[in-house]
């Protein structure tokens, strides 16, 4: 990565200035994580009662009674269906509209990027109520069950990523010189075939960046969730509060769980993270 | 690996039947252009179809049904089929702004309490965000390490990372509490967090906890787009770090803040997930938001019409902020 300034050496004050300012930004950024892994290794006891920093005792019991509390397994593969279900497609489907807006010249192109970037202003209370009215009578007239199912949720969650996810694949093609397409199109191919075998094996960063975000997008959302969703398609993100409800609420378990679903998209997001500043930084140069 | 793709031609496979007609007559050049260019013209909105056709089903019909749904006495009997809802023309929106009525009290002072929960949110987020991002442009040990710690509330789930939180702020059993009274002493009781007064703070926290990573991610982006020579130029004239700070940095962010201001404060603005979590169905008034209190008018005494009017009086209130912030902030940019 690029350094901006020139490495010139920096004065005492800024130095100091960057110690105490970035160890404050860190205990804050971490303190939940030290909270969730501290109290996940805790007996109930422990947290039954004042808080302690360590363990009386380590213990792994949380891990294996999770489980059993609430159906956690069950919550985890719908959470996995509904997000990887919605990050497929709306990558699938912003490849296009990114191509679309990147390489074409197109009466409607400013207007369609304004309207899709709008709507997330919306506030998801919004087209909560109409939306939940829509799929219940939608449910009625034609028996296609999208209040309750997963492929509601699916469909819904995957316009959430959408106009974020089109937007920066397109500042990522607009990076991709356009001689490349061209240079394939003489070769015989139509620009479907410059799509696919020119501009996506170069975008590939920038299109992990798009599904790291579009999974995540997916992976916590709580509102529709808690709405859309029944019994056997009850996501994460409505489940673990079940060990709330409980009449004593096993905080050592509901660490133990937030830790466990939460490992998954931190690794990812950590792992893939340069792709996530790569892919902004490219929207961000238009 | 684009060498030994086959020459396949699909932009002359099919001539449609109506472009040729359209070309009958005229020259065999021209007969053989207006197909193809037509398809080229076309070949941009089929590819935007999908986007089009999944943003109007979830957000713009939704939207449209909202506004029309705020207009009707949409009680739990009309659920099955709303449009047999009786109309009842502007009287839920008189009814929310009733400021006198409890109901219309209700929402102004939820309306009130989200302001001020969004600007300090937003200016507390946008504050960290860049002070972190311009004391790690320069390379130093272990940056690389401290931008992944600090993305990690950005990539934390939302229901985890704020059920956290909310154990934190337990008055008996938190760590909140065991450091402010039981090790520092600075609180005579055990203060509580999540109801009263207090709660406002505590949800103030926690979204300025999940917020500001996501403005050091952008301005950290936007750092990288100002030209080095800027600050050899600064340097050259004698121009120290504190200087170029505020000459170079802060002025080349100008446009990352003007989006990223922006979007921060929709986020804030409009969030339900922290509340939602944090306090649970129903949130102390002190941190009644906006969409929880909209949400529990709608779906707690099921008054679908008068929760549409709410929403649709929000959306307007945001329509009307954001146009004029992008309008102040344009003129500004132009003057600079």
């Amino acid at each position: 990565m690029p350094d901006a300034r020139s490495p010139m050496a920096a004065p005492r004050s800024f130095v100091w200035t960057r110690r105490i300012v970035l160890t404050v930004l860190t205990a804050f950024a971490l303190a939940p994580v030290f909270v969730m892994v501290v109290s996940s290794l805790k007996p109930l006891q422990d947290v039954q009662g004042p808080f302690r920093w360590f363990p009386s005792g380590f213990t792994l019991r949380p891990y294996a009674d999770i489980w059993h509390t609430v159906p956690l397994a069950r919550y985890f593969v719908n959470s996995l269906l509904v997000a990887g279900g919605a990050t497929l497609c709306s990558v699938a489907v912003a490849i296009f509209a990114a191509y679309a807006v990147s390489r074409y010249d197109f009466k409607g192109r400013r207007f369609f990027s304004v309207t899709i970037l709008s709507t997330q202003m919306f506030p998801g209370i919004l087209f909560l109520l109409p939306l939940f009215l829509i799929f219940v009578n939608l449910g009625n007239a034609t028996g296609i069950a999208l209040y309750g199912s997963r492929g509601g949720l699916i469909l819904t969650y995957l316009t959430f990523s959408l106009p974020f996810s089109i937007w920066m694949l397109a500042g990522y093609f607009d990076s991709i010189p356009r001689d490349l397409d061209e240079a394939a199109m003489v070769d015989g191919c139509g620009p479907l075939g410059a799509l696919f075998r020119v501009v996506v094996p170069a975008a590939v960063p920038g299109i992990v960046a798009v599904c790291v975000y579009a999974f995540m997008t997916a992976w916590g959302e709580v509102l529709f969730a808690s709405v859309m969703t029944n019994d056997t398609t009850r996501t994460l993100a409505v489940g673990l509060q079940g060990y709330a409800t409980q009449t004593d609420v096993y905080w050592n378990q509901v660490m133990a769980a937030s830790l466990v679903v939460s490992v998954p998209v931190v690794a990812g997001f950590l792992l893939l993270q340069r792709y996530l500043v790569a892919g902004l930084t490219a929207g961000a140069v238009k | 690996m684009t060498a030994t793709v086959p020459p396949v031609r699909h932009s002359s496979k099919t001539p449609s039947p109506g472009g040729r007609r359209a070309a009958g007559g005229r020259t065999p050049l021209s007969r053989l252009r207006l197909p193809a260019r037509l398809r080229r013209a076309s070949l941009p909105y089929v590819l935007l179809l999908p986007a089009l056709a999944l943003e109007l089903l979830i957000h713009l019909v939704p939207m449209v049904v909202g506004v029309v749904m705020s207009f009707k006495e949409l009680t739990q009997f009309f659920i099955s089929d709303w449009s047999a809802a009786p109309w009842k023309g502007l009287d839920n929106y008189r009814v929310a702004v009733d400021f006198n009525a409890p109901v219309g009290e209700d929402l102004l002072k939820s309306f009130l309490v989200t302001c001020e929960f969004t600007v300090l949110a937003v200016g507390l987020s946008w504050l960290f965000g860049t002070a972190a991002a311009i004391l790690m442009q320069d390379a130093f040990r272990g940056r690389g390490l401290l931008r992944a710690v600090f993305l990690v509330p950005y990539a934390l789930p939302v229901y985890a990372a704020v059920i956290t939180w909310s154990f934190m702020f337990q008055r008996d059993t938190g760590m909140i509490n065991h450091v402010i009274h039981d090790q520092l002493h600075l609180t005579d009781g055990r203060p509580f967090w999540l109801i009263g007064d207090n709660s406002f703070f505590a949800l103030v926290t926690v979204s300025v906890w999940r917020q500001w990573p996501f403005a050091f991610l952008c301005l950290m982006a936007g750092l990288q787009n100002i030209p080095r020579e800027l600050y050899e130029a600064a340097a050259m004239d004698g121009a120290g770090i504190w200087q170029q700070i505020r000459r170079i940095t802060l002025p080349s962010l100008r446009p990352v803040n003007q989006v990223l201001v922006l979007v921060l404060f929709l986020w804030t603005f409009n969030d339900f997930n922290t509340p939602y979590v944090l306090f649970g169905r129903a949130a102390p008034d002190a941190a009644d938001l906006i969409s929880i209190h909209i949400y529990q008018s709608s779906f707690v005494t099921w008054n679908f019409g008068s929760g549409s009017a709410m929403s649709v009086l929000l959306l307007l209130f945001l329509l009307v902020v954001t146009v004029l912030y992008l309008l102040a902030t344009s003129l500004r940019r132009k003057d600079a």
